[in-house]
């Protein structure tokens, strides 16, 4: 018995799905090569220092990244639709090994994301030393925990027909709020407190560590891991909710 | 060396005193049951009559209100997590954006004993679409690889809930046939149908359900002797009924105006007499009471009933 077929069928599922694919790679793709194209000759955006190809990458990298563990496991929500899960149910897959297939792909995708945006960058001419490209892809995979599980949250919620225009609408806000698509704070104190005690500021830092050569402080771990607790908790209660006839 | 015990063997399945109700409804009304290993049962009765509740709690889909539900001996999550289940659900689609095989194969890689995929899709007659999508198949062939993904775990309990509600009469035909051939090795089977023919032709033993209550529980050729009732409607005045009721094979007997009905235990016998005794009567109509009918003739006399 092992779980490792199953998990590699549901990765080889995610890549054939051409639709969720466009979506999930090629959005972020598209924008980065229209906006960044349009401004390669930036070299010092907004007097940081650092070219608006880059800038624009890292953005491009967290909005990605976290759009595609959302994705991972609201898809719960087809296969529950389905009847699917009900049929799984009736073997010894476990709901977490089932729910860790789903953030696997989901994760399996989102590199995918990541590296398909750090070669678009290269092409136009975003250079960074080895150890920044790694310390960059580590903090980025590691701050979308909570995105993975809020995705097994959607997935017991969510209707398919809801699924879209949800998990879409809410990875924008995310992304717009946590800063993943330019600063909005605009200067004021308060929105700039408040962003911070989102997880898509700290993914979208972790994507600036690039060039800021930051590592979260401790105020981001903790964020992390409140949001991540918080969202399981109830991605526990809606799974039992769901399951409970 | 001798031992200090013999052996005891473990239920199948063993239902104590078990209830569920959805809201105001009572779907199950506190039934026993008890299978033994290797026994084929059917599980009978109309529609509501707590026939899928039942499988839902065998299963562990469902939990009961109260009452104890136990499969080999153990909850029915902990027999599902052993993979010694394998169970065909009344609804629950496919994955569509798979083949068949890869379906099949999926589902085989989770239990810790499976068959080999190819041989249950031979088995099944599902070569030929093998490499075809979910989503692609008829009725019947999706039906066939529910039947594939129970059967591939190599379950010691097959429990099937209406496996042939969406088929014609060939599919279903066809579905018994396969499936007798597929479990003749000695596992044992549950099967929910409405069908009474199904359940005789299939089941070793019939559980007789109306309204969430067992109402009778025996050999199928018993179970059938009291629901395959059959009624003689005739045209036929001026005879007393009690004259009527002494016929070999007639149960009892009604009269509305000049029409008699005449519920059989045993119909070609009562004809038999019938028509040498009564030359007169007209407009001979033999008809099977249905299920429906023998669940109020059951209901109303449970004394006749072996339970």
């Amino acid at each position: 018995m092992s779980s490792a077929v199953y998990v590699r069928a549901e990765i080889r599922r995610t890549l054939r799905n051409r639709r969720f694919l466009v979506f999930s790679l090629g959005f972020p793709l598209l924008l980065f090569l229209i906006v960044a194209g349009a401004n390669r000759e930036v070299k010092d955006f907004a007097g940081s220092g650092i070219s608006f190809a880059l800038y624009y990458m890292v953005g491009m990298v967290s909005w990605g990244s976290m759009a595609a563990v959302i994705a991972g496991g609201a898809r719960i929500a087809t296969e529950r639709q389905i009847g699917w899960t009900r049929q799984l149910r009736l073997t010894p897959l476990s709901a977490r090994t089932y729910f860790a297939t789903k953030v696997a792909s989901g994760y399996v995708l989102a590199l995918a994301s990541i590296v398909v945006l750090y070669l678009a960058g290269a092409l136009y001419g975003v250079r960074l030393p080895a150890e920044a490209w790694i310390r960059m892809t580590l903090l980025i995979l590691v701050g979308l925990v909570p995105f993975a599980v809020l995705g097994i949250l959607f997935g017991h919620l969510l209707s398919t027909d809801s699924l879209g225009p949800a998990v879409g609408g809410v990875t924008a806000l995310f992304a717009l709020l946590g800063g993943a698509w330019g600063p909005i704070a605009g200067g004021s104190e308060l929105l700039s407190q408040l962003a911070q005690l989102l997880p898509s500021y700290w993914l979208t830092q972790a994507a600036h560590s690039a060039f800021t050569g930051e590592v979260w402080p401790a105020k981001a771990w903790i964020v992390l891991v409140v949001w991540t607790v918080v969202l399981a908790r109830l991605a526990r209660a809606a799974y039992l909710r769901d399951t409970a006839r | 060396m001798t031992h200090a015990s013999a052996p005891t063997t473990t239920d199948a399945i063993t239902l104590n005193e078990v209830r569920r109700s959805y809201g105001a409804v009572v779907a199950v009304d506190g039934i026993d049951l008890r299978i033994r290993p290797g026994e084929v049962v059917a599980l009978l009765g109309p529609n509501g009559a707590g026939k899928s509740t039942t499988i839902d709690m065998v299963l562990g889909l469902a939990a009961p209100d109260s009452g104890t539900v136990l499969v080999g001996g153990t909850s029915p999550a902990q027999a599902v997590a052993r993979g010694d289940v394998g169970a065909m659900l009344q609804t629950g689609g496919l994955i569509p954006d798979v083949s068949v095989r890869e379906l099949v194969t999926m589902l085989a890689s989770l239990y810790p004993d499976p068959l080999d995929v190819d041989d249950v899709l031979r088995r099944t007659g599902l070569v030929e679409v093998a490499d075809r999508r979910a989503a692609k198949l008829s009725g019947g062939q999706t039906q066939r690889v529910r039947f594939a993904l129970a059967l591939v775990s190599n379950p010691a309990l097959l429990v099937l809930d209406e496996p042939t509600v969406a088929l014609d009469v060939e599919g279903r035909h066809e579905f018994w046939t396969s499936m007798r051939e597929l479990t003749q090795d000695g596992r044992t089977v549950l099967f929910a149908t409405h069908y009474l023919e199904e359940a005789d032709t299939f089941a070793d033993r019939i559980v007789l359900m109306a309204a969430g209550r067992i109402v009778a529980d025996g050999p199928a050729t018993e179970i059938k002797a009291v629901v395959g009732l059959r009624t003689i409607r005739a045209t036929l005045p001026d005879v007393a009924l009690d004259e009527l009721e002494a016929i070999d094979g007639v149960r009892s007997a009604a009269r509305t105006g000049s029409a008699v009905t005449l519920q059989c235990d045993d119909a070609d016998l009562a004809l038999r007499a019938l028509l040498p005794r009564y030359p007169q009567a007209r407009d001979l109509e033999v008809t099977g009471a249905g299920l429906e009918q023998a669940f109020r003739i059951l209901t109303a006399d449970q004394d006749g009933v072996a339970r």
